[in-house]
């Protein structure tokens, strides 16, 4: 276990390494750069404009601007933003927190409904409410999230809810008390929250109860109910953990779809996460900001499938890594 | 030659069991429909998409009557005057007939016959608006449908293009194995490691400005299949690995067949039934990418329309509240993926050979 931790550690340097340099020269591409937009400005003066260029090193080969990006990258520090005027390291950290708060309460509403509708749903097959939920998780599956977030605003000026319609606090957050600003993180969590939760929850929801179906029709629980055992504990016993553990894999493919997910909700719902950074980034051609959220989001991504992978090994002791 | 009785008759039982499940086969019905008005847009749209009536900017959908004082009678519209900023008042005095095959504006129907007739719309200078129109006095439902040809048929080239390099990569790294093989599967692990969304957005703020609307749709469809060729080419050539030292195989290479055939004539067959359903089941999250690029101003860009960019007017929550019509665009990408859900899971049960027929 701990070679092959070791192992996938090792892989992860040279595939961030490609990542990097991927990202790196996708932004190059881009036509134009930051300053470009300066220089349509008649405000500022060519001497500033200069100075800048030699200050983030845009007057020197690409090559030489890759290997000096990598290079403060390795020290941990990923450039300066153009559009803030400060280390993309300080924009970037509350940003990365706040995509993770949103993931994580996604992950929440989406495991805690879908494992337990998706076994009633295998245990009551074809019943009224099994195709209920497979209505709504084809519902669920088919309406875009940007498209789902635009709705729940909708009816929320609507009819007028007392729910918050954008951002991630209040106006007066600042004076309240830190219990009153828990609530009212949460008050503003909750409609991004939903809106990525339930689309995971569509998917999940049916691949457990196919899971739990294919588990259910094995040999083994065919003995265990020839025994006499009782039903609850065949289902959550028996059933429950083989059919958890390609549920397991998912979670590794979920983290993808989460996070682009997040881009586009949090871009409608005004939540200040990494993907809505990215937006702003690569539409102002800022480019150490867009090229650090597409480090970040890639090695989010990379580390949720290796956390993934272990877990599937805890879970499952036929798995063994060496 | 037994062997291919036995195929066909493997495929009509298929296509029957196909055929009994009802729900896929709706599914598909209503998607050619949705294909056919894209195909016949200009004909049935009363308008062309850029044709706008500035004096009727979010004009609400136009209410057809169909009885007047006398009882039942030809639909019409009553015409409307603005009352303020964004507000119209009907006006009962003058009435518009619907007419049907009217001559209107002109279009290339399938870019070759000259045409100008349209499907409906009204005599007199009242436009009708079945959907409503949007701030530049545009009729949504014209645009809807020119709309639809953008995001109907770019998902359908991107996943053309996707398939065919993942067949490409994934049939090469398989059969050749070794360092090539090496090198494509660590490719393909770079262009998944990255979250797609963040990779679109990369890719897309490229493109530059100035450019065609038809060269555009090139390039976003080319962003979409770049990024979604990698899934698909390592399940492939795990199918390869599999097949690839097969008897049949074996005996090809043996009488001296070129590489480029075997792959393409024996391996890649073998892997067909996987490459429909997992083209039809990826369909949609290429028209919900591409709609998601467009929502946000990086993808099909204005005048041209595609249900994204139509949305992205609604993006603001005021104007939702005041003219929901702009959701509209919303529901269509929502009914379009809903069906191609749902046929492409009858397609799984139908075509996936670990299901077992009760024919």
């Amino acid at each position: 276990m701990k070679t092959y931790l070791i192992r996938r550690v090792l892989v992860l340097i040279p595939l961030l390494l490609a990542i990097s340099l991927l990202s790196f020269f996708i932004m190059q591409l881009s036509p134009g750069n930051y300053l470009d937009q300066l220089r349509l400005n008649p405000d500022i003066s060519s001497d500033l404009i200069n100075r800048l260029e030699s200050e983030y090193g845009l007057n020197q080969n690409i090559f030489h601007q890759y290997l000096h990006w990598l290079w403060q990258l390795l020290h941990g520090n990923l450039g300066e933003s153009f559009s803030y005027r400060i280390p993309v390291t300080e924009v970037i950290g509350s940003r990365i927190a706040n995509t993770f708060i949103l993931s994580l309460a996604a992950m929440i509403i989406a495991w805690g409904l879908a494992i337990p509708l998706g076994i009633y749903s295998a245990t009551h097959r074809y019943s009224i409410t099994d195709n209920f939920l497979s209505s709504f998780a084809f519902i669920g599956l088919s309406i875009p999230n940007f498209f789902f977030a635009l709705i729940l605003l909708f009816l929320i000026v609507k009819y007028s809810l007392p729910l918050p319609v954008s951002g991630m606090t209040d106006i007066m957050h600042d004076f309240m008390s830190p219990t009153e600003q828990l609530l009212d993180i949460l008050r503003h969590l909750l409609v991004p929250a939903v809106v990525l939760g339930t689309a995971s929850t569509a998917s999940l929801m049916r691949q457990m109860r196919g899971q739990m179906l294919d588990v259910i029709n094995s040999d083994y629980i065919r003995t265990a109910r020839a025994k006499g055992l009782k039903e609850r504990t065949i289902i959550y016993h028996h059933a429950l953990r083989n059919a958890l553990n390609p549920m397991i894999t998912l979670f590794g493919y979920q983290l993808s779809s989460l996070l682009s997910g997040a881009a586009l909700t949090e871009t409608v719902t005004g939540w200040p996460g990494l993907g809505k950074m990215m937006l702003t980034a690569v539409r102002g051609k800022d480019i150490y900001l867009a090229m650090a959220g597409m480090m970040m989001g890639s090695f989010m991504l990379v580390i949720g499938n290796l956390i993934s992978d272990l877990l599937l090994a805890l879970n499952d002791p036929r798995i063994k890594y060496d | 030659m037994q062997n291919s009785i036995l195929k066909n008759e493997l495929l009509i039982k298929r296509i029957k069991s196909f055929r009994r499940n009802k729900i896929a086969v709706t599914a598909g019905i209503i998607l050619i429909i949705l294909y056919l008005l894209a195909i016949f847009a200009p004909f049935v749209a009363p308008y062309s998409s850029n044709q706008n009536f500035k004096q009727y900017f979010f004009h609400p959908p136009t209410k057809i009557h169909f009885s007047d004082e006398n009882g039942l009678s030809w639909p019409y519209i009553y015409q409307t005057k603005s009352i303020g900023w964004a507000e119209y008042k009907s006006n009962q005095q003058r009435k518009q007939p619907l007419k049907f095959l009217v001559t209107g504006s002109e279009y290339k129907f399938l870019g070759i016959f000259k045409s100008n007739l349209h499907l409906f719309g009204v005599q007199g200078n009242m436009p009708i608006f079945l959907l409503g129109s949007d701030n530049y006095g545009r009729d949504i439902f014209s645009r809807l449908l020119f709309g639809s040809r953008v995001s109907l048929f770019i998902a359908f080239v991107a996943i053309l293009i996707s398939t065919t390099i993942a067949l490409l990569m994934g049939g090469i790294a398989g059969y050749y194995g070794g360092l090539v093989d090496n090198i494509i599967m660590r490719l393909a692990e770079i262009v998944m490691s990255i979250p797609s969304f963040y990779l679109l957005l990369a890719l897309a703020a490229v493109l530059p400005l100035d450019i065609s609307s038809a060269f555009r749709f090139f390039l976003i469809v080319t962003i979409l299949a770049f990024q979604g060729w990698a899934g698909m080419a390592r399940v492939i050539r795990g199918m390869v690995l599999a097949v690839k030292n097969e008897d049949y195989v074996l005996a090809a290479r043996a009488i001296g067949a070129a590489d480029k055939k075997i792959i393409i004539k024996h391996i890649l067959p073998s892997t067909s039934t996987f490459v429909i359903i997992r083209a039809t089941v990826a369909i949609p999250s290429y028209i919900i990418m591409e709609s998601g690029l467009s929502f946000l101003g990086l993808g099909i860009q204005e005048p041209a329309a595609s249900w994204g960019n139509m949305l992205s007017s609604a993006q603001n929550i005021t104007k939702i509240t005041d003219f929901p019509w702009l959701l509209i665009p919303g529901f269509l990408i929502f009914i379009t993926v809903l069906n191609y859900n749902l046929l492409g899971d009858g397609l799984r049960d139908a075509l996936d050979p670990k299901n077992t027929y009760s024919v």
